[in-house]
């Protein structure tokens, strides 16, 4: 019987041949945990008796959810981390460097086949280059830094057909978007997704990390993709490791497969307050706007600012509003700089923060006030997710975020897409 | 392992900013303090409302979001003895076990805020005091009871310094 990739890199990693619903423990090829979870790590590391981590080039710690510190509680959880660091000789990216989803395999940490945990629920993000990897909580954490191992249930598979071509002013956000809305936010739980078709293979690896990363909004423990010919091009680019790609054998056996046509797509928003209330642009389309978010580990890469910025050259934000800019990582940040996209959204009337997750989870950098409506390229709107209760969140592409920026009002992007 | 208290009822899709709001879990790891603010965007008052040993009784896919181990550690801290849904998200069950808080799937629609609820992990049992009636519920994989019968996963650690589910 043929297998999914779940089914192969799991049976790779844990030395037996399993199948879906089998229970394995199975080797860690990475480990990564933020300052929101790694804390709490550290202590159940320490409650454990252990005395030093597997294999220190293998764990990396990163500060990027509040980052600078905003209160001096946090600045203490920092300092934890840093020393723990320091102690162990593990990776450690501080505040300024990025967000995590970002730079794990943006500094080569990860490639094809790994099978990776990291203490973040969005650590799906890396399955657009073909590694299995799924988010855990902080004592999975403890535990996996500690033995290199962790046990997982094999998750059955969702395979996801899309075929057609994007219009232009459609991304890869509305794709995701569209189909979270088709099967719910609890429509691939406990399940991995596979996404395949002519769609996901004519975006770019950066585009493809944006539907990955959304994977945990369907439910789903990763999000996985085939490695092409641009997959391995990019993986190349940015590590030294040596990989072997995996693929589903074609006989593979799904839980649940669905096809689907994007050549016809709209732009997509999620309302408020849960990711699955997707709608067409036009639905919502003239909603006042009082703040707008460009970045996250969803949408804060180069080609996301790039797209951003097309639109807002050489105009200005509407009066009212504000934009908040956090490129994803100091290497994004430093090209953005290089291309002029940094001049065109501070000349628009932009605010640009440190490299990290920004806004986006609020703990600082703009919180909403009560009753006020936000538009952001984010995977998440619940309420008070960005600190406020009382706000209420828009989730859309880069494009649609920039022209409704412009008119102070949600705006279909293609009315500045030519 | 059993376990009584009354029911306090949430509906689908219960995520864990509302379990615990980002706004405070990164600010102290006093999961005492946390504790007082669970499920306040939902219900303001919820933490002075329950008595040691009550349950979270809920609909589909609770536990979504993200991986925030603090939203068990702080249902845990106060004094709710498990949780009861029709379904869980992954992570958050993951980080149940590991912690120690008894996840119970099963139907909720015979369970109305405030009912008496009996539940007896080993058999499997869960009784509805209020009602007078059983409801089946579905049992932990082998590998989730021997976390949680160690007492969690950190425990299960100090004992085998590793996993060890022979
Ligand atoms: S950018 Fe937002 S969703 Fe991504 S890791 Fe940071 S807080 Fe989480």
């Amino acid at each position: 019987m043929g297998k999914t990739i779940a089914e192969k890199i799991l049976s790779n990693k844990s030395g037996r041949d399993v199948k879906a619903n089998d229970i394995v423990v199975a080797d860690l090829d990475f480990i990564m945990g933020q300052d929101g979870t790694s804390p709490l790590a550290i202590r159940a590391f320490k409650e454990m008796e252990a005395k030093r981590v597997f294999d220190p080039s293998r764990v990396a710690m990163v500060i990027d959810h509040s980052a600078p510190s905003p209160l001096q509680g946090v600045s203490e959880l920092h300092h934890q981390m840093r020393e723990f660091a320091d102690e162990q000789g593990i990776c450690f990216y501080d505040i300024g460097d990025g967000v995590c989803h970002q730079l794990v395999p943006e500094q080569g940490h990860v490639v094809p086949g790994d099978l990776v945990i990291g203490a973040d629920s969005h650590t799906c993000t890396y399955g657009a280059i073909n590694v299995f990897s799924t988010g855990v909580g902080s004592t999975d954490l403890a535990a996996g830094i500690i033995s290199g191992k962790l046990w997982f249930k094999v998750p059955e598979t969702f395979k996801f057909v899309v075929n057609g071509k994007l219009p232009a002013g459609v991304f890869s956000k509305d794709l995701i978007l569209y189909l979270i809305g088709d099967v719910t936010a609890d429509g691939a739980t406990y399940m991995a997704a596979e996404y395949v078709g002519s769609a996901i293979e004519d975006l770019s690896v950066e585009a493809r990390f944006t539907i990955s990363n959304m994977a945990i909004e369907m439910g789903a423990k990763c999000g996985l993709m085939e490695a092409d010919d641009k997959t391995i091009e990019w993986v190349k680019q940015h590590s030294k490791r040596e990989f072997t790609p995996v693929s589903a054998d074609p006989d593979a056996v799904y839980a649940r497969v669905k096809e689907y046509d994007v050549s016809n797509l709209e732009p997509q928003v999620a309302s408020p307050h849960t990711v699955d209330n997707v709608s067409a642009v036009s639905a919502v389309a003239g909603t006042p706007i009082q703040q707008g978010v460009l970045g996250t580990c969803t949408n804060g890469r180069l080609e996301d600012l790039r797209i951003a910025a097309g639109i807002l050259k050489g105009r200005k934000i509407a009066r009212g509003t504000r934009l908040v800019v956090a490129p994803a990582s100091r290497s994004i940040y430093l090209q953005a700089i290089r291309e002029g996209l940094i001049e065109t959204f501070v000349e628009a009337g932009a605010a640009v923060v440190t490299p990290g997750c920004g806004p986006c989870v609020g703990t600082h950098n703009g919180v909403p006030s009560d009753g006020e409506n936000v538009i952001s390229t984010a995977n998440r709107n619940f309420k008070g997710r960005m600190g406020n209760n009382k706000a209420f969140i828009y989730l859309a592409s880069p494009a649609t975020v920039a022209a409704s920026m412009l008119t102070g009002r949600i705006t279909d992007p293609r009315e500045y897409i030519n | 392992m059993n376990l009584k208290g009354k029911a306090h009822k949430f509906g689908d899709d219960i995520n864990t900013d509302y379990i615990i709001s980002g706004r405070h879990k990164f600010k102290t790891l006093d999961m005492k303090e946390l504790a007082k603010y669970v499920m306040e965007d939902l219900d303001p008052d919820f933490y002075s409302k329950v008595s040691p040993g009550d349950m979270i009784v809920a609909g589909r896919n609770f536990g979504c979001g993200s991986s925030r181990e603090q939203a068990p550690l702080a249902i845990i801290n106060a004094n709710i003895s498990a949780v009861v849904a029709k379904s869980f998200a992954r992570i958050f069950y993951r980080n149940c076990i590991n912690t120690g808080l008894p996840l119970i799937e099963c139907d909720t629609d015979q369970i109305d805020p405030g009912d008496e609820i009996n539940i007896d992990l080993q058999k499997g049992v869960l009784h509805n005091a209020t009602k007078g009636i059983d409801i089946p519920i579905t049992p932990l994989p082998e590998v989730m009871l021997k976390i949680l019968s160690d007492g969690g996963l950190v425990e299960h650690f100090r004992k085998y310094g590793t996993f060890n589910f022979d």
